[in-house]
């Protein structure tokens, strides 16, 4: 008895220096992202179900203390999102927030979260502007940018002979922005637009803006829009024979839980850029089928992102010996990311995590072989060209 | 050429706005009749319209029945649950104001979709067309969709029907007689809440058949209704609050014109029906089929 007392004692003794250096004495994470609109199957719940997994599978305990994850609803909007992270950081000691789908609400919290002095990873939003004009030497970009899906597609369908191309765009910011820069790399390989249409957010009916596309002779229809309005154009452009007619469709931001939600037989010959695929390496393909059995879907970039992201952050807790904001960020820009999202990443100094990403080609239906088997990888595109180069970046951060 | 736009692409936008059309059409033949008869602003209406897509969907997924099948069930579903909700809830709302009704449906529909988002992801299901009517047609000006082109009758064929079950059978009489002064009718011995309850269903019903038919057009998506139920009430407002005859006309003449404004100007193709709505409301406060009151 007298043993085991003085054990746990020692135990005890041993813990508590490390256990200082946890504020609060638990380190907490906030998945804030839309989970009943547009994306919140792109992001959502799952994401959530990511960094629960992330945190298991790191132990449940970092430095000694308790990891926890809380998650809330942001419904899209930044007014609501800036006052769930004002709430979280002022009285439930939430150390950092994560995942932020919708560029806007990323902007706003990545804004909040400097002024509060804490670390966020956003990887379910699209702009570069995180890392560019409005970075944050705490906030942090993973997964995927606009730049990143413009290369992918842009760029590496041009040199695979797509080098004609009509847009259908989404008309606002992001969707001017992805066509924009898409536009650029296309023109960079020698490719040429013929034209462009632009549809208002949450159209139903494409048919007229699809039959536009037909008409104008190009050899790719870039999608430069997003959820819902890229899944109904492609569903309707397989109606109306546009890619049995041998034009090639282009969605510049749809992942693998779209293209399951359209099914392969409208989906098929699709061309997409995604920075992760579950069936890509060995280990992706375990971490995807464990995610599965948890969630029932494979992960797409944006869950997967969201697992490597809590990793990270945990690792460079570890590394630092604190959950210290300063101390951490700074161990987040140094160390490396290896893990089942990427193997050789790295962060540069405007805070954007640069991996390699992947021009995907869907599936026909009969050349699948397992359940979620849908891409085949066409190309890939090293994160150095695929990222946007930090010193043009446009964030004062970097010298 | 036909303002720098060749007619060829413009007899293609034509037949598309007429398609489109169609859907509005069912849609806001539903809305009037039950606006017509029971004073109720349906904005559950879009939620039954995504519960005739799902009821085809799940039918098929978990029954195997076809989409002829599910053309038939899907609404005779809808029209039911529409039943029980008019019979439980709705019909103790009649004494009071227009407003409760309203924000009544509203509630129930904000409850359909989030608990089928809860369920099926915003995402949404594919529901394959049925083998008969794939693949398309080369019309020479344009490449037809065989299905769209089935959407056009089919719903050109059921507006008729509602119209002559309202205008020219006996029940249809029934029903005139009873939005124009229920206790007469009552006195005469014809069941009204009888009455209003059939009336609900159909007009639900009939939301529950557009769904169906848009199940292989669009994703079926918990989110499905609530883009379109917006643009209905504008063309049931267009057409005359309760006008079924107005509801009918106007929805395939604003889907041509929405048709025709993707092409001139694509911008303003979601905005074209509300600013046809606030001339019409301007110029014609009862709307272009409707009684001056």
């Amino acid at each position: 008895m007298r043993n085991i007392l003085l054990t746990t004692a020692a135990v005890g003794l041993a813990a508590t220096p490390a256990l200082a250096e946890i504020s609060d004495g638990v380190v907490k994470i906030g998945i804030l992202n839309d989970q009943s609109g547009v994306y919140a199957d792109f992001g959502g719940k799952y994401s959530y179900e990511a960094a629960r997994m992330a945190v298991e599978d790191f132990g449940g305990k970092v430095l000694d203390a308790p990891i926890e994850v809380v998650t809330a609803d942001h419904q899209n909007k930044p007014d609501i999102a800036s006052n769930i992270a004002r709430q979280w950081y002022d009285t439930e000691q939430v150390d950092s927030i994560m995942e932020l789908t919708t560029s806007s609400v990323a902007l706003a919290v990545q804004a909040l979260s400097k002024e509060k002095n804490k670390v966020t990873i956003t990887t379910g939003a699209a702009t570069t502007e995180l890392t560019g004009a409005q970075c944050s030497p705490l906030g942090f970009h993973w997964a995927y940018d606009t730049h990143a899906l413009a290369v992918g597609t842009g760029g590496a369908l041009v040199e695979a002979g797509g080098d004609s191309w009509f847009f259908l765009t989404a008309d606002y910011a992001f969707g001017y922005s992805l066509e924009e820069q898409t536009a650029n790399f296309v023109k960079e390989k020698g490719g040429q637009v013929v034209g462009s249409v632009r549809h208002p957010l949450a159209t139903t009916d494409y048919s007229s803006f699809l039959l536009q596309a037909q008409s104008s002779g190009a050899k790719v229809i870039g999608l430069a829009n997003a959820g819902m309005d890229t899944q109904n154009a492609i569903k309707q452009a397989s109606e109306f024979g546009i890619t049995q007619g041998g034009q090639k469709l282009a969605a510049l931001l749809f992942t693998i839980a779209e293209v399951h939600g359209l099914g392969l037989d409208a989906a098929q010959g699709l061309n997409l850029t995604e920075s992760f695929y579950w069936n890509r390496t060995p280990e992706s393909a375990e971490f995807g089928k464990r995610f599965k059995e948890r969630t029932g879907v494979m992960p797409n970039m944006v869950h997967a992102g969201t697992y490597s992201a809590v990793t990270q952050y945990l690792k460079a807790i570890e590394a630092a010996g604190t959950d210290e904001t300063e101390a951490v960020a700074a161990k987040l820009h140094e160390l490396p990311v290896s893990d089942v999202f990427t193997q050789n990443g790295k962060v540069a100094a405007n805070g954007r995590m640069i991996s390699d990403v992947y021009l995907m080609e869907v599936k026909k239906p009969d050349e699948v072989t397992e359940d979620w088997d849908y891409y085949k990888v066409v190309a890939t595109i090293p994160g150095d060209q695929a990222y946007l180069d930090p010193a043009e970046s446009g964030c004062p951060l970097v010298k | 050429m036909i303002f720098g736009i060749p007619v060829q692409a413009l007899m293609g936008q034509l037949l598309v706005g007429l398609i489109n059309g169609s859907f509005y059409a069912l849609l806001s033949l539903g809305l009037a009749i039950i606006f017509g008869l029971l004073r109720v602003i349906n904005f559950a209406h879009g939620a039954q319209y995504m519960l005739g897509a799902f009821a085809a969907l799940l039918l098929l997924n978990w029954g195997g029945i076809n989409y002829w099948l599910a053309l038939i069930l899907a609404p005779l579903i809808v029209g039911l649950m529409a039943a029980v909700v008019e019979k439980t809830m709705l019909s103790r709302l009649y004494k009071l104001d227009h407003l409760y009704g309203l924000l009544f449906t509203f509630g129930l529909a904000l409850a359909i979709e989030g608990t089928f988002r809860y369920f099926f992801g915003a995402s949404g299901k594919p529901y394959a067309p049925p083998a008969q009517l794939t693949g398309a047609v080369n019309l020479g000006f344009m490449f037809l969709p065989i299905y769209r082109g089935w959407v056009v009758i089919a719903s050109l064929a059921v507006c008729i029907a509602v119209w002559l079950l309202i205008e020219k059978t006996k029940l249809g009489a029934y029903l005139r007689a009873a939005t124009e002064n229920p206790v007469l009718v009552q006195a005469f011995g014809v069941n009204v809440p009888l009455l209003l309850t059939l009336t609900y269903a159909l007009g639900a019903g009939l939301a529950g058949f557009a769904g169906v038919l848009a199940a292989p057009v669009y994703q079926v998506s918990p989110l499905m209704g609530s883009n379109l139920i917006i643009i209905v009430f504008a063309v049931v407002v267009v057409g005359g609050m309760g006008s079924i005859l107005g509801a009918i006309v106007t929805g395939y003449l604003l889907g041509v014109v929405e048709g025709l404004t993707k092409v001139f100007y694509p911008e303003a193709s979601n905005i074209v029906i509300f600013v046809i709505m606030a001339i019409v409301l301007i110029l014609r406060p009862a709307g272009l089929f409707g009684k001056d009151a």
